[in-house]
């Protein structure tokens, strides 16, 4: 299969599930120029060897199937074509891929849960999941990664048509992980999806999640946390290509950095197409900068293609702490390391609060806490 | 017993003299409140006790029961028994007024307060502000109308209970029934007979609910003029032009 065929704009013009598509990046393309590639131990460069162990487990509640099949099953890339090397070499390399489907009108009591645990970086490994919500159903899926791994994968959420899909994915990686994925949410008419990450732990992250839409009426709510120390390199880079009339996006991330070369990158584009009129969105970066020598990049993009949008807007800010929040929390008797952390939670907990699922939002906050009391 | 003594204070902002030598002491017991025309620095003077990075001291002492509170953190100063009503309070998004409130009254009383008993002091002094109960569970002022915010800040002064209140226009925005409701507020942190108040204030009007022991004329970086009550229904008839041309 060649290039993709379809209306372009100039942001994102190419897809392929071929990997000789993609040239070897060199870090002077836009989208790789934030990414330190030495850093990438071989991804993108097919120098990394298939011996990794990353070992992907799912758990899933009754009324729902999950099967491990091979790269021949039909699911598998159709919602979503690689748009990166990494993403392609993923896409050629994994081995088999996990197909979860929530079957027609279901609504699933308990969460689906998939675990990725990484066993060591001595070599690569890629994965692929396709998450399959079918019409009028509605589900929710908690992805976790956790251990040390150099690993790439690929997901699919394929929402249809009136159902819903709420995705939580945690990367709480150990400190030598490298990360590098594409999650791709296909939504069908009025379909709606949350998705929310929370970026934690990881030498090198890579996230691009990015949203499509099949038909009118679809919703989609992008949210993201992230904490970089010391050395980190966090980057979330999101696409939202609105080609159908009256769809929604929301896109809120939420970063704090702390440490010398903790280094974050968030890039938003969005697309709204000649068709796609009635297009509501909008899309928000925020980042904290707790300590000189941290760097945020924040890059919102907007292409409007059509005159006829409902609404669009982007903002992006990337700032100290407020002075005055922490005098006035002082100015009552907090001393200065609790007013601190009593802002940023404040700060990164208003999202947060968006976590439908007591025992993780609780989790993910104290994740939190862990990293601001390092 | 407590005193809060003001020796020859000066104080500046980005090199500019803004107080130029105030001396003022506060007992238990007592409510002074300063008066004075816009930038005559009286809001420089709170600002500048509470201890806010934007004002360097340039000379003098605060002493508050002979410790000087110029040498000690924003914290340290309220925790030594300062009080600061703020004139704008400031927005902290994500952090909830009743976490907040909480957190605060720990580090004053140096131990977390019983949850049962926090939950009742709270809420006896939430009805006592006509402060709907939700508001404990909203963002720390976000949202808040100007007068929700006065009172929220005088909610805060009965809950943590300071030896020396400076309450910094805290009538400013305030239609009368919130003035009224504000100043029983400070009236019944007064009662005790334990706790001194430095009421500054641009109007004469909340001084008819909360009836000062002294009055000070603040104009030019410092103080012009003492009186007593009296003095206050003399600006009222004549204003501060009197000063002001004097000052300058």
């Amino acid at each position: 299969m060649g290039l993709n065929e379809k209306p372009l704009s100039t942001l994102h013009e190419k897809a392929s599930y071929d990997l000789d598509d993609f040239e070897v990046p060199t870090g002077r393309e836009e989208a790789w120029r934030f990414t330190p590639l030495s850093r990438l131990r071989g991804l993108h460069d097919g120098k990394a060897e298939v011996t990794g162990q990353v070992l992907v487990q799912v758990h899933t509640p009754a009324g729902v199937t999950a099967e491990w099949v091979g790269r021949e099953d039909p699911r598998i890339g159709q919602a979503y074509v690689p748009a990166d090397r990494v993403s392609a070499q993923a896409y050629n390399a994994f081995e088999k891929a996990l197909v979860v489907t929530v079957p027609k009108e279901s609504v699933p009591a308990e969460p689906i849960r998939v675990e990725v645990r990484g066993g060591g970086v001595d070599g690569a490994s890629y994965g692929h999941i396709v998450v399959k919500v079918e019409a009028l159903a509605e589900a929710l899926v908690v992805i976790e990664h956790q251990g040390s791994a150099i690993y790439a994968d690929n997901i699919e959420f394929v929402v249809g048509d009136g159902a819903s899909l709420k995705v939580v994915t945690l990367q709480d990686w150990a400190d030598d992980a490298v990360h590098v994925s594409h999650h791709h949410a296909q939504l069908a008419r009025d379909a709606t999806f949350r998705g929310f990450t929370v970026t934690l732990g990881g030498d090198l992250v890579r996230l691009s999640p990015s949203v499509s839409y099949t038909g009118p009426g679809g919703d989609a709510d992008l949210s993201g946390v992230y904490f970089a120390d010391a050395g980190q390199h966090l980057e979330h880079r999101l696409l939202v290509d609105h080609s159908h009339p009256n769809c929604k996006s929301n896109v809120d991330y939420r970063g704090a950095l702390q440490g010398e070369d903790a280094h974050t990158v968030w890039i938003g584009d969005v697309i709204i197409r000649v068709a796609a009129e009635g297009t509501d969105t909008y899309e928000l970066n925020r980042n904290l900068i707790l300590t000189d020598g941290a760097r945020a990049d924040s890059v919102p993009n907007l292409e409007i293609l059509t005159g006829e949008v409902a609404g669009a807007g982007h903002a992006s800010t990337s700032g100290r702490l407020d002075d005055e929040h922490i005098f006035y929390l002082q100015a009552r008797g907090i001393p200065f390391d609790e007013a601190r952390r009593l802002v940023i939670r404040g700060f990164l907990g208003q999202l947060i609060e968006k976590i439908q699922i007591d025992e993780l939002r609780e989790r993910v906050l104290s994740a939190v806490e862990a990293e601001l009391a390092r | 017993m407590s005193t809060l003594e003001i020796r020859d204070l000066k104080v500046a902002v980005e090199d500019k003299e803004i107080l130029r030598g105030v001396n003022l002491t506060v007992k238990s017991g007592e409510t002074h409140a300063i008066m004075g025309p816009n930038g005559s620095g009286k809001s420089t003077l709170a600002y500048a006790i509470a201890g806010h990075p934007k004002y360097t001291i340039t000379g003098g002492e605060v002493l508050l029961d002979g410790v000087d509170l110029l040498e000690l953190s924003v914290d340290e100063r309220a925790r030594a028994g300062l009080f600061l009503a703020m004139q704008y309070p400031v927005e902290v998004p994500g952090v909830s007024v009743s976490n907040f409130l909480r957190s605060a009254v720990t580090a004053v009383r140096g131990e977390a307060p019983k949850l049962r008993q926090f939950a009742k002091d709270l809420k006896a002094g939430m009805d006592s502000l006509s402060i709907d109960g939700a508001f404990a569970q909203r963002n720390l002022n976000e949202g808040f109308s100007g007068g929700e915010k006065k009172r929220h800040e005088i909610l805060q002064l009965e809950l943590l209970k300071p030896k020396i209140a400076v309450l910094d226009e805290t009538d400013s925005g305030l239609d009368v029934d919130a003035l009224r409701v504000v100043s029983e507020g400070i009236n019944r942190f007064r009662a005790s007979g334990e706790t001194g108040v430095l009421l500054i204030t641009h109007y004469t009007r909340i001084l008819r609910y909360v009836t000062p022991e002294f009055v000070h004329v603040f104009a030019g970086g410092r103080i012009v003029e003492e009186g007593g009550p009296e003095l206050a229904e003399k600006l009222e008839a004549e204003g501060y032009e009197q000063y002001t041309k004097a000052s300058a």
